[in-house]
C-alpha cells in the first residue's frame, strides 16, 4: 500500500518535470489544424515534419535562414569550448599540481567570481565592446562567454587533474620526459574524459546564453539562436508549430550533452559537501 | 618545438638544484597566467567599471565610446533610484519572488530527493530521468513552452479551465469562457506563473544533490529511528537533515543567488522589458540601461546595488564551501 502511494508521487513528480519537454516535441509534429483545436490531442493524430521542413528551408528574412543563426550559435559556442578548456587546463595543472603562495588565493577568488551576477555586467561589458570595435561581430560573444565559463571549467578540471596518480608523471620524469612531453604524453590523455565533461558545461552556457547576445549583436545576419528565437516568436500571434520545432532542435543537443555529463554537475557545484 | 623541449631538458640536467627549485616555482604562475587575465579583464575588470560608471550620467552610445564627456554626478544616479517609489515596488518584487521560489525550490527538492531515495531502483531511475530533463532543458526553451502552455487561445490551461463545468468555474472565478484570457496580464497571475517556470527549472538540481547526499549518509541511522517507531516527520528533522546540514546550507545559498538574479525566464515570459510593475532588479537594470532613451549610468547603479545584494550572501557560499573543503 505504502509503495503504491510512493510510485504514484513517483509518477507525478516525472509528468510535472517532463511534460513541458515531451509537450513541446510534440506539438512540433502535429499539422496546425491540430495544434489549434479546441481540444487539444495528447499524441499527434497526423504527425508531420511541416514545421522542421518550414524552419529549415525558408527564410525568416531575406537571404538568413533559421540554419544561419543554428550556425552563429555554433560558431559562437565551439570557440568558447576550444579556448576555455585550453586555458582552463593549464591553470587547473597548477592548481592540482603545484603548492606555492597564491594558491588558496586563487580559489577563493574563483568561488567568487562564479557568483558575480553576470546580469550586473552587461553594461561594462557593452562598453568594452564598443570600446573595443566588436559590436555587432560574433567574437565579441566568444570572449564574453569565454570570461563566464571559464572559473567553473578550472574548478572541475581541477578534481580531473588530481585525480591522475602523481606517480605516472614521476615515472615519466625518471625515463627523461621533459615537462611538456610529460604534460602532452601522460596527464593530457588521462584528463581528456573530463576535459570533454568541462568542454560541455562551456558549451552549454554559451549555447543557452539570452541577455548578452540580445545586447552586443543588432545585425539580424548575426543573430545568435536565442536571439533569433524571441526576436521572431516573441510577437503576439505566435504560430506555435514552427516555434515549437525550432525549440526542439535548439534544446535536443543541450539535453543530449547534459544527460552525458550530469553527474560531475552536482560534484562541481557542491564541491566537497556530499562525501561519497 | 622538440628542439626547443631538448633545449630545456638538456639546461635542466645542467641545473643546480637551487637554481631547478627556482625554475619550479615559476611554472604554475605561467600556468595560472592566461586564466588570470582572461578572469581579470572579462570579469573583475567589468565589475569594477560598472561601479565607475554608476557614478557619471552617461545616456548615448558616444559617451560609451570615448567620443563625448562623461558629466560626473557622484551619487545622484543613486539618490535618484532610491527616492523613486518605484524603486520600492521593484524591491518588494526580487525579495518576495526569491523568498518564495527559494523556499517552493528547496521544500519540492528535497521531497523528491527523498523519494527517489525510497523508490526501487527501476522506478528510481525512470523518476529521475524524467526529473533530468526538465534541468537539462535551456531557461529559453523552457520558459517558450510554458508560455505556449499558458497561451490564450490553445493553451493548455486555457482549454483546462474551460473544460471545467461552467457553474464551477463561474462560482470560483466568475467566468466560464477563458478564452483570450490574459494570463500574464495581472502582475501577481504573471509572478505565480513565472515562479512555476523558475521552480520546475530549478528543483531537479536540490532533488539530485540531495539524492546524493543521503545516499552518503548510512541508512542504519534511518533504519533504527524507524524501527524505534519514530515519524518520517521526525527521522527527517533529527536525523537526515542534521547530518545534511551542509548541503542545505549550501543549497540554500545557491538558490538565492539564482532567484535574486532571473532574468531569461522573465525577458522570454513578459515578451521584453515593457512590463513595469512586475520589474526585478535585473531587468530593471537593464531596462533603464538598454530600452530608449538609454541611461547606462542609471542601470549600473541598480546593478550595483544587486551586486552589493548578492555579495553578503555569497559570503555565507564562500566559507561554507571553504569550511568543507577544510573537513574532507
Amino acid at each position: 500500500m505504502k509503495k503504491v502511494a510512493l510510485n504514484a508521487a513517483g509518477l507525478l513528480v516525472a509528468l510535472f518535470a517532463a511534460f513541458p519537454v515531451y509537450w513541446m516535441i510534440s506539438t512540433s509534429l502535429k499539422p496546425s489544424r491540430e495544434i489549434f483545436s479546441a481540444t487539444p490531442q495528447p499524441v499527434p493524430a497526423h504527425p508531420t515534419l511541416e514545421h522542421y521542413r518550414e524552419i529549415l528551408t525558408g527564410n525568416l528574412i531575406p537571404g538568413v535562414s533559421f540554419v544561419d543563426f543554428f550556425v552563429n550559435s555554433a560558431i559562437v559556442a565551439v570557440s568558447t569550448v576550444v579556448l576555455s578548456g585550453l586555458v582552463a587546463l593549464l591553470a587547473a595543472t597548477a592548481v592540482a599540481r603545484f603548492r606555492f603562495k597564491l594558491r588558496t588565493s586563487f580559489l577563493i577568488m574563483l568561488l567568487v567570481v562564479q557568483m558575480i551576477p553576470l546580469e550586473a555586467l552587461v553594461i561594462p561589458l557593452f562598453l568594452m565592446i564598443q570600446r573595443l570595435g566588436l559590436y555587432n561581430t560574433l567574437p565579441s560573444l566568444i570572449l564574453t562567454y569565454l570570461g563566464f565559463s571559464l572559473p567553473f571549467a578550472v574548478w572541475m578540471l581541477r578534481g580531473f587533474v588530481a585525480a591522475v596518480p602523481k606517480e605516472l608523471e614521476e615515472a615519466a620524469a625518471i625515463d627523461g620526459a621533459s615537462r611538456a612531453q610529460t604534460f602532452r604524453r601522460v596527464l593530457f590523455p588521462l584528463v581528456a574524459p573530463g576535459l570533454v565533461a568541462t568542454s560541455i558545461f562551456s558549451f552549454i552556457t554559451a549555447w543557452n546564453e539570452l541577455i548578452f547576445a540580445l545586447t552586443f549583436i543588432n545585425d539580424q545576419g548575426s543573430y545568435t539562436l536565442p536571439v533569433a528565437m524571441t526576436f521572431f516568436f516573441g510577437r503576439d500571434d505566435t504560430n506555435w508549430g514552427p516555434v515549437m520545432a525550432a525549440s526542439t532542435l535548439f534544446t535536443l543537443p543541450v539535453i543530449i550533452f547534459f544527460l552525458l555529463v550530469q553527474r560531475r554537475m552536482v560534484s562541481g557545484l557542491v564541491a566537497g559537501a556530499v562525501k561519497g | 618545438m622538440s628542439t626547443q623541449t631538448k633545449n630545456l631538458v638538456t639546461s635542466a640536467a645542467r641545473e643546480t638544484p637551487a637554481r631547478r627549485r627556482r625554475r619550479v616555482d615559476r611554472l604554475p604562475y605561467l600556468l595560472l597566467l592566461p586564466a588570470l587575465v582572461i578572469i581579470g579583464v572579462l570579469l573583475l575588470w567589468p565589475l569594477g567599471q560598472v561601479v565607475v560608471m554608476s557614478f557619471y550620467r552617461l545616456n548615448t552610445v558616444r559617451q560609451l565610446r570615448g567620443d563625448r564627456e562623461w558629466p560626473w554626478v557622484g551619487l545622484g544616479n543613486y539618490a535618484d533610484i532610491l527616492s523613486d517609489p518605484f524603486f520600492l515596488t521593484v524591491l518588494r518584487n526580487t525579495v518576495l519572488f526569491a523568498a518564495a521560489n527559494v523556499l517552493l525550490t528547496m521544500v519540492l527538492g528535497t521531497l523528491v530527493g527523498l523519494l527517489l531515495n525510497r523508490l526501487g531502483r527501476k522506478m528510481a531511475t525512470f523518476v529521475a530521468s524524467c526529473v533530468m530533463l526538465a534541468w537539462a532543458t535551456p531557461a529559453l526553451t523552457g520558459t517558450i513552452v510554458w508560455k505556449w502552455i499558458f497561451d490564450d487561445t490553445s493553451g493548455l490551461v486555457t482549454w483546462l479551465f474551460n473544460a471545467l463545468p461552467d457553474g464551477l468555474s463561474n462560482s470560483l472565478f466568475g467566468r466560464s469562457d477563458w478564452t483570450g484570457y490574459g494570463w500574464f496580464n495581472s502582475p501577481l497571475l504573471f509572478f505565480a506563473i513565472l515562479t512555476l517556470v523558475v521552480v520546475w527549472h530549478s528543483f531537479p538540481f536540490i532533488a539530485v544533490s540531495v539524492l546524493a547526499g543521503l545516499k552518503s549518509v548510512p541508512s542504519e541511522l534511518h533504519e533504527a529511528a524507524r524501527v524505534d517507531g519514530a515519524s518520517p516527520w521526525r527521522v527527517f528533522w533529527k536525523i537526515t537533515f542534521p547530518l545534511l546540514r551542509p548541503v542545505f546550507g549550501i543549497l540554500i545559498v545557491l538558490s538565492t543567488i539564482w532567484d535574486f538574479k532571473v532574468f531569461t525566464q522573465q525577458f522570454v515570459l513578459a515578451g521584453g522589458t515593457q512590463d513595469r510593475p512586475t520589474f526585478m532588479l535585473a531587468i530593471y537594470s537593464y531596462a533603464e540601461a538598454f530600452s530608449p532613451p538609454p541611461k547606462y549610468g542609471l542601470g549600473a547603479a541598480i546593478a550595483v546595488i544587486l551586486t552589493l545584494i548578492l555579495l553578503v550572501v555569497t559570503g555565507f557560499y564562500v566559507r561554507m564551501v571553504l569550511r568543507q573543503e577544510d573537513e574532507s
